[in-house]
């Protein structure tokens, strides 16, 4: 393996890693506000669900083959299909995490003279993190499985080393092998970070019951 | 802010939609300064919506609130509720914040210093029974009675002149009910404030008020006045009823022998008497004197010394 790190398996997971990144980072830009409206304005919370349900079974093979068309064989078209499936898994668990409060919690907070806003930065997005961080996590581990089969349509990412080696008349194990693992790895790493993030940003829930 | 506030109802009504039954219907009292005020009825009576209004969580249908002569319309609600301190059943304290910073949140909302919050926090938290290292812990860590007195001390903070309390006991055990009754009947001395309390439990009011109002279905004030006046004379049968036909040892129950007239002692008849401390309800030295058949008791102070006798047939001069 050491052999072909520098040529295939390195960058493969630097582009893998990219990839992700970026679709979890709009993802996540895209779906905050979203799921802020769809807090305050709840009629909202069941077109908008249902329009990510509808999004998320679409297989991504197929997704990929309805964008060609419109933006090529890209990076952007890969992004978009990422992009649309982070959205899909955040959403949820950023709209549960806001509507999670106990409504005793709200009570007190009105009643102490909080304003609406007071209340959803200083009470609700708070208690809402541990969701929005599990949001994450499914889709972070979630892009870095999809985004292997961006291979088909791209030279890029740990799909690519896979997909070369089950070109060839005798596939190479090896190759499928260790970009396998390395982007199980990578899921895992990530995850465990996310991990990390939590328990640096909620020290309440290991106290006690939480 | 005053020290205490005075808090009138002026014919305040509030109708739901769709029900038949006011919620309040012609509500009027008056709450002096400093009163510990117990509203209490069955459900549907209105109490909570009547407190609920004083911090305008609710609206009046007609009708006004006036506390120390303003109406509670004059300034915004927002405003309104950091003046007031409020405690409700569920508690409802942040679970991401630690106690400190629970009982600070008005303080913070209001913009005081740092340092006197956190002067503060510590401050009430030994008031309500705490210690100043119970600030640095989270709601999760703590058992239902701590987290009221965290409640207790966050309503506090800002020092308001009024508090509203909505069942605050009722989610607790027997026990530290009783407890935290008795301790915030001694807060209630120590501070001063205004007191408006609601509760569903007859024995609550009439241990915990220093005025009673008692609200039935439909929002109708049946009496307002003091536990032992209300006992003594109850307004209506619904009231006699809701009291319980046991008001008479209710009554006997609201005063010590500390209270009662004792006559003297008779040297030598001493030893044969049972002797409780001055400060027995005379309730309980009835229930005494019935359980051992003695027809009197002596009362014995702090020191053992003796205070004086108190007989069975001098009760019924008391009611």
């Amino acid at each position: 393996m050491q052999e072909h790190w520098g040529d295939t398996l390195g960058p493969a997971l630097v582009q893998h890693i990219e990839l992700t990144l970026i679709a979890v980072v709009i993802g996540f830009v895209l779906a905050f506000p979203l799921a802020l409206l769809a807090h305050r304005y709840r009629v909202l919370e069941q077109p908008f669900g249902a329009f990510s349900a509808l999004l998320y079974t679409i297989p991504s093979l197929a997704l990929f083959q309805f964008l060609i068309p419109f933006s090529g064989l890209t990076t952007t078209t890969v992004e978009i299909a990422l992009v649309a499936y982070t959205l899909v898994m955040l959403f949820p668990n950023f709209v549960a995490g806001l509507n999670g409060t106990p409504s005793e919690v709200l009570e007190a907070a009105r009643g102490m003279g909080l304003t609406q806003r007071q209340v959803l930065w200083r009470v609700e997005l708070p208690l809402a993190v541990p969701a929005i961080i599990g949001g994450l996590r499914i889709a972070v581990v979630s892009t870095v499985a999809i985004a292997t089969i961006a291979a088909l349509l791209l030279p890029k990412g740990l799909g690519y080393p896979i997909f070369l080696a089950l070109k060839e008349p005798t596939p190479f194990k090896t190759e499928i092998y260790s970009a396998g693992l390395l982007a199980v790895v990578l899921a895992l790493t990530c995850d465990a970070l996310l991990v990390g993030l939590r328990r640096v940003l909620v020290p309440w829930a290991r106290k006690g019951l939480a | 802010m005053s020290a205490a506030a005075e808090i009138v109802f002026d014919h305040v009504t509030k109708r739901y939609a769709g029900r038949d039954a006011a919620a309040l219907d012609d509500l009027s009292l008056e709450i002096p300064a400093g009163t510990f005020c117990v509203l209490v009825g069955p459900s549907g009576g209105g109490k909570t919506t009547a407190l609920k209004m004083v911090n305008r969580l609710v609206p009046c249908d007609s009708g006004d609130i006036r506390i120390d002569g303003r109406s509670v319309r004059d300034i915004p609600g927002v405003e309104r509720r950091r003046e007031i301190g409020c405690v409700i059943q569920q508690i409802g304290l942040f679970p991401h914040m630690s106690v400190g910073d629970n009982v600070g949140t008005v303080p913070r909302l209001l913009g005081w210093p740092k340092a006197r919050i956190r002067a503060r926090s510590v401050e009430l938290l030994e008031l309500v029974g705490l210690e100043a290292a119970d600030a640095k812990r989270y709601p999760a860590e703590l058992s239902g009675g701590q987290r009221q007195r965290v409640g207790l001390a966050r309503a506090l903070a800002a020092d308001p002149p009024l508090l509203l309390m909505d069942e605050p006991f009722g989610a607790l055990d027997p026990i530290t009910r009783l407890r935290l009754q008795t301790e915030l009947r001694r807060l209630h001395r120590d501070v001063g404030k205004t007191v408006i309390f609601v509760t569903h439990d007859v024995d609550e009011a009439i241990q915990m008020g220093d005025r009673i109002a008692i609200l039935r279905e439909g929002g109708v004030l049946a009496q307002y006045d003091t536990p032992d006046a209300i006992l003594a004379h109850p307004a209506s049968e619904f009231v006699a009823a809701f009291v319980g036909e046991d008001r008479a040892l209710r009554r006997l129950a609201l005063r010590t022998l500390r209270d009662v007239p004792l006559g003297r002692l008779e040297s030598d008849s001493q030893n044969q008497i049972p002797a409780v401390s001055i400060d027995t309800t005379v309730r309980n030295a009835v229930s005494l004197m019935l359980e051992t058949k003695s027809d009197r008791l002596v009362a014995e102070d702090e020191d053992g010394n003796v205070a004086g006798i108190f007989r069975l047939s001098d009760t019924g001069a008391l009611l």
